[in-house]
């Protein structure tokens, strides 16, 4: 069970010496029992205390990493089940499961889909190999995996095989995703050897349990849970059932990230596993395997995640500067709008579905929707006319029409005053209205 | 030691809405636990699927979905073989172009061709306005009257017309009525107290809260519907309990990735199956939120939301 702040409280020293960062002990106390701080921030636990305390305080999932150098993903570290309890922090991340005999024709494609979206990397982050039986392939597939520079996912339940493939690619920390009640020992053993973590697997629930609760006692601190792929319906039962005994029922066996095999639950079925991928999007996947990672599939999925792991108190925000759409060149009519991330799509997908050459100026309004922007001061005749002239627009753009938005239609006065030269034309009031407009738009 | 499931099965129950008559007869919603937490709880009513035609054919324009219309040409037969669309378990018959700026199509017109589908096809009816209030207000009303019997659902009554809708649609012809409003638990709520007020029972009457696209600020849906079925399911609120239905096809389908050529953006692939993905992935998405039922529109997408509900079930 969770603790109060007041049971934390009175095994500090009471001292309230600032060196754990905030200002009193109560006040660490406090966030030690929410979870946003870990017990070891105070210097001057005693260790009686911390043992007292250890187990109950312990974030109820564990976070950790894999992979080396620029390629390094968090995994795990959730405290809620739904986002807008609060949020989630680590998306989860997409594998490819290729073969020894398919390694090179799925390759070119898996590269290809590398992309960014609103300032993130959208690309397959992991290759997961398969053990196809024969050792020596194995191992000439690991080393081929090495060259991609993405992470890797070792799925063997050989242990011979695994040996030597982590002899390997044991430096940039791979998933060994092998484990199982019948080889608990000889795989705990392996990862622990060669640091890296462990997937585990079993034929039910209570079967993965206990052969996760066994690899803990082994010493094994990185455990990933297989939903398993037996059947869609099972899977899906794990991993809602596995994160909800972790984060409402306090059951640190299930506290550990989750990995969803979509191949193997929809083979050769690429629509099903685009759906698939987005269910476990939403409930409780940590690394999605599928069968291959096409643009048609990326951009959705992609999308998707970006949407479920962006934090309810921070919107997604585009960066601002000049978007030129449908081939607008210098002389294009200028449009300007918000950086909140949704409404530069909104806008950009109806102003692009106008077919008009348009230049969008997307200015600083702190994330934003048109009008919280302009009501918080953020979106105003100064700030439009500051970027203009930070940005350099009129040395970049010859049009001198702005186009604003409808909602904020009052600013037009004071932007003409503040930017002399420019005419202002006010758009209607919302997105869907735009194209209309801007078909029918004749320059004054 | 094994593992202590604990099952989160709730006292209160999302109501289930019957729409369409006979054999055909089609429920949504019923369950008390969430969506598709089958452990928890058995599932009554599995999430059902609908296809969407327009009021003058199919969306046209993408190869797969004419030659699965190919021939069809008229209102009913489009509507009779979306109807035999593997997976559907409901027709929804959008009427886009009864809208002033989109052919101003006349209600007598809407209403003449949606009285042949009806008699073309024995699916359960959905009907989807022109998104014009005040069009959709009479346009409902005529189509609620000739389709008297049929138990349709007609989407949406908005904040701005419900009055008229509730009154026609579901007092004076007992037909279903969709509440929309625009992804936010409050206004949902705000929109079905107003509809209950007039008389409807909140058994008659199903939500649409409104849509986004994958990557399109999906994260406002599905915690506004993660919030509407807590709401109704721990904490029993009557008046968030009704079953979600959600148009996916018109969102997944008019977004810049299901819509720009190949010869434009080459890396990115047949636009067909851009937009099949965005459907699919939309689709599933809306369903592990809590969606009880989806519109989709490609032949395709319906078929692999189908086979995702009932492996899922």
């Amino acid at each position: 069970m969770a603790l109060k702040g007041l049971d934390i409280f009175k095994l500090t020293p009471k001292t309230n010496c600032k060196d754990c960062g905030n200002p009193t002990c109560m006040a660490f106390a406090m966030k030690v029992a929410q979870g946003a701080v870990e017990l070891d921030k105070c210097p001057h636990m005693s260790e009686e205390a911390k043992a007292q305390l250890g187990d109950a305080t312990a974030p109820p999932m564990k976070k950790f990493t894999l992979g080396a150098g620029e390629s390094v993903f968090t995994l795990g570290g959730e405290t809620v089940l739904f986002r807008h309890d609060k949020t989630f922090v680590s998306k989860n991340l997409y594998a490819v499961s290729v073969c020894e005999g398919s390694f090179d024709g799925k390759l070119p494609e898996i590269m290809k889909v590398d992309y960014d979206r609103l300032g993130e990397r959208m690309y397959v982050e992991f290759l997961n190999l398969q053990f196809t039986g024969d050792k020596d392939k194995y191992a000439g597939l690991v080393e081929k995996a090495m060259g991609t520079g993405r992470g890797i996912i070792l799925e063997c339940r050989d242990a011979d095989a695994a040996r030597a493939a982590l002899e390997i690619c044991a430096s940039v920390k791979p998933l060994l995703n092998g484990a199982d009640a019948q080889n608990l020992n000889a795989f705990g053993a392996l990862a622990i050897e060669f640091g890296v973590a462990l997937g585990v697997t079993g034929d039910n629930l209570d079967e993965l349990y206990d052969t996760a609760a066994a690899l803990e006692k082994l010493g094994c601190k990185e455990l990933v849970l297989d939903v398993g792929s037996s059947s869609v319906k099972g899977a899906f039962a794990a991993a809602v059932q596995m994160r909800r005994a972790a984060l409402r029922d306090n059951d640190r066996v299930f506290g550990y990230p989750s990995l969803v095999n979509a191949a193997k639950l929809a083979p050769g079925d690429e629509y099903l596993q685009t759906a698939l991928a987005s269910v476990f999007t939403l409930k409780y996947g940590s690394i999605i395997v599928l069968d291959k990672m096409s643009y048609a599939q990326a951009l959705p999925l992609y999308g998707l995640r970006q949407n479920i792991y962006t934090d309810p108190q921070k919107p997604m925000k585009v960066e601002p500067g000049i978007y030129p759409l449908n081939g607008a060149d210098a002389d294009a009519l200028c449009v300007t709008t918000v950086d909140f991330a949704l409404t530069y799509f909104v806008v950009s997908g109806e102003l692009e579905r106008s077919g008009v050459p348009l230049n969008l100026l997307i200015s600083d309004a702190g994330g934003y929707s048109v009008l919280t922007a302009w009501a918080a001061g953020k979106l105003s005749a100064s700030s439009i006319s500051k970027f203009i002239k930070e940005f350099e627009i009129e040395n970049k753009i010859n049009n001198r029409t702005l186009v604003i938005p409808g909602k904020v239609a009052v600013l037009k006065g004071e932007i003409e005053e503040k930017l002399p030269g420019w005419t202002v034309v006010v758009a209607p009031n919302e997105a869907v209205e735009l194209v209309k407009f801007f078909k029918e738009y004749k320059s004054a | 030691m094994a593992f202590k499931a604990v099952p989160q099965k709730f006292a209160a129950k999302i109501n289930a809405l019957t729409i369409g008559t006979g054999e055909r007869e089609i429920s949504l919603g019923g369950e008390n636990v969430f969506p598709f937490y089958s452990f928890d709880a058995p599932i009554e009513n599995r999430p059902k699927i609908g296809i969407e035609i327009h009021d003058r054919g199919h969306y046209a324009g993408v190869p797969g979905m004419d030659a699965y219309y190919a021939g069809a040409d008229t209102l009913a037969q489009t509507a009779k073989r979306a109807a035999a669309a593997e997976g559907a378990d409901f027709l929804a018959v959008s009427f886009d172009g009864a809208h002033p700026d989109n052919g101003d199509r006349s209600v007598e017109d809407c209403v003449a061709a949606i009285k042949e589908v009806a008699d073309a096809v024995d699916i359960p009816l959905v009907i989807e306005g022109s998104k014009h209030i005040e069009k959709d207000a009479k346009l409902f009303e005529k189509i609620a009257e000739a389709l008297s019997g049929r138990n349709i659902l007609v989407m949406s009554a908005r904040e701005e017309n419900y009055k008229g809708i509730a009154a026609s649609v579901g007092l004076a012809y007992s037909q279903k009525i969709g509440a929309e409003s625009a992804v936010d638990i409050n206004l949902a709520k705000q929109l079905n107290v107003l509809i209950s007020q007039m008389g409807v029972k909140s058994e008659n009457t199903a939500m649409n809260l409104g849509s986004a696209a994958a990557g399109y600020g999906f994260e406002y849906v599905a915690s506004t519907v993660d919030r509407v079925k807590a709401a109704a399911l721990a904490q029993n609120d009557t008046m968030l309990q009704m079953p979600i239905v959600t148009p996916v096809g018109s969102e997944a389908w008019t977004v810049k990735e299901s819509i720009v050529s190949q010869e434009d953006f080459p890396e990115w692939g047949p636009r067909e199956i851009r937009g099949i993905n965005m459907e699919v992935s939309t689709a599933a998405a809306c369903l592990a939120a809590g969606s009880n039922a989806v519109i989709l529109r490609h032949p395709e997408s319906v078929k692999t939301i189908s086979k995702l509900v009932s492996q899922l079930s």
